[in-house]
């Protein structure tokens, strides 16, 4: 699995998804804002960070980043592209997904762990999860507070596009296990056609028992086994 | 070719929660402000560009929001000239 990771100014998680993506034997490969083409890889990964300083809107320049062209474009041609945290923010920028993260309803930056609730495991980035498991990840965001008119959300929850819900230990999508106010305790969407994904929390920060989890590994390897066997999930 | 200067707003949709807001409306109400309903934060965008009318000010202005400025899912926007000068150069 050969995984193109784009690094922005400000990103700060592009060596975690690199080490990540070694740590399950794909093969990543850094790529800059400043390129133009993606080259020859099976899957991209935008990483968290705070890409432009997070100036105007959180992911709003660095969707408009010469790269992003050719993300478009392998995306529209039905690649696998994840973003994670300021990635989310970007595929939503970008229009690559549906509504928006706006500030957290508590105003603070907020870094903790959380519990996600599997929401659907029949995509190519969840096959490898139970349905409704439980996992636990970190989040570290201020603009994650996911928001859709009722429009898109009515169709997001429609076509069981909702990946992870914010929940409690029991599973419960309930207020207080939701860390910043995102509509439905939604915590990752995906698009119409099933290769766009993206999150706010770190997947790639829970994948190695001494990182305090790794709830997160499983999404690597549901991605390394539609790679290695691209049957429709 | 005629310089404008411009006025851009950007501002959350009415009826979408506005935590920054809402934190403001409480420090407010702190200093004892007890009459303030409501506030909403935004941003202001001054732009300095070159234009051969109004008209095409305002179009490439009302482009950029589109494009960029804004986002179209949580915010609205609102376009004024402030000052016209004609280009010395």
């Amino acid at each position: 699995m050969k995984v193109a990771i784009v690094t922005f100014p400000g990103s700060n998680c592009d060596y975690d998804l690199y080490k990540c993506v070694q740590f399950i034997g794909g093969s990543p490969e850094f790529r800059w804002h400043q390129d133009s083409s993606l080259g020859n890889v099976d899957v991209v990964m935008l990483p968290g960070g705070f890409s432009y300083g997070d100036y105007l809107r959180a992911g709003a320049i660095a969707s408009m980043s010469p790269i992003m062209e050719a993300v478009q474009i392998f995306a529209n041609s039905g690649g696998p592209v994840l973003g994670i945290c300021n990635g989310f923010q970007m595929l939503c920028e970008a229009n690559l997904l549906p509504g928006a993260l706006l500030r957290n309803e508590s105003l603070l930056f907020s870094s903790k762990e959380v519990i996600l609730r599997v929401e659907n495991n029949s995509s190519i980035f969840t096959k490898s999860y139970e349905h409704h498991k439980t996992l636990r990840m970190p989040i570290a965001h201020a603009e994650g507070n996911y928001y859709a008119d009722q429009e898109a959300l009515d169709q997001l929850e429609k076509e069981g596009r909702v990946m992870f819900r914010y929940a409690n230990q029991s599973g419960e999508t309930t207020i207080e296990s939701n860390p910043n106010g995102s509509v439905n305790n939604i915590a990752g969407i995906i698009n119409t056609h099933g290769n766009v994904m993206g999150m706010m929390p770190h997947p790639e920060r829970a994948v190695e028992s001494v990182l305090g989890s790794v709830d997160g590994l499983d999404l690597f390897k549901s991605l390394l086994a539609h790679i290695v066997d691209p049957r429709p999930v | 070719m005629t310089r404008f200067q411009l006025e851009i707003r950007v501002v959350p949709r009415p009826g979408l929660l506005d935590p920054e807001g809402k934190a403001i409306q409480s420090g407010l109400l702190s200093l004892d402000y007890p009459d303030v309903q409501e506030v909403r934060v935004g941003k202001i965008l001054l732009m300095e560009l070159v234009a051969d009318s109004p008209k095409s000010a305002l179009d490439m202005a009302t482009s950029m929001c589109e494009r960029l400025l804004a986002n179209p899912v949580t915010e609205d926007f609102q376009i004024q000239i402030l000052e016209e000068n004609e280009n010395s150069e």
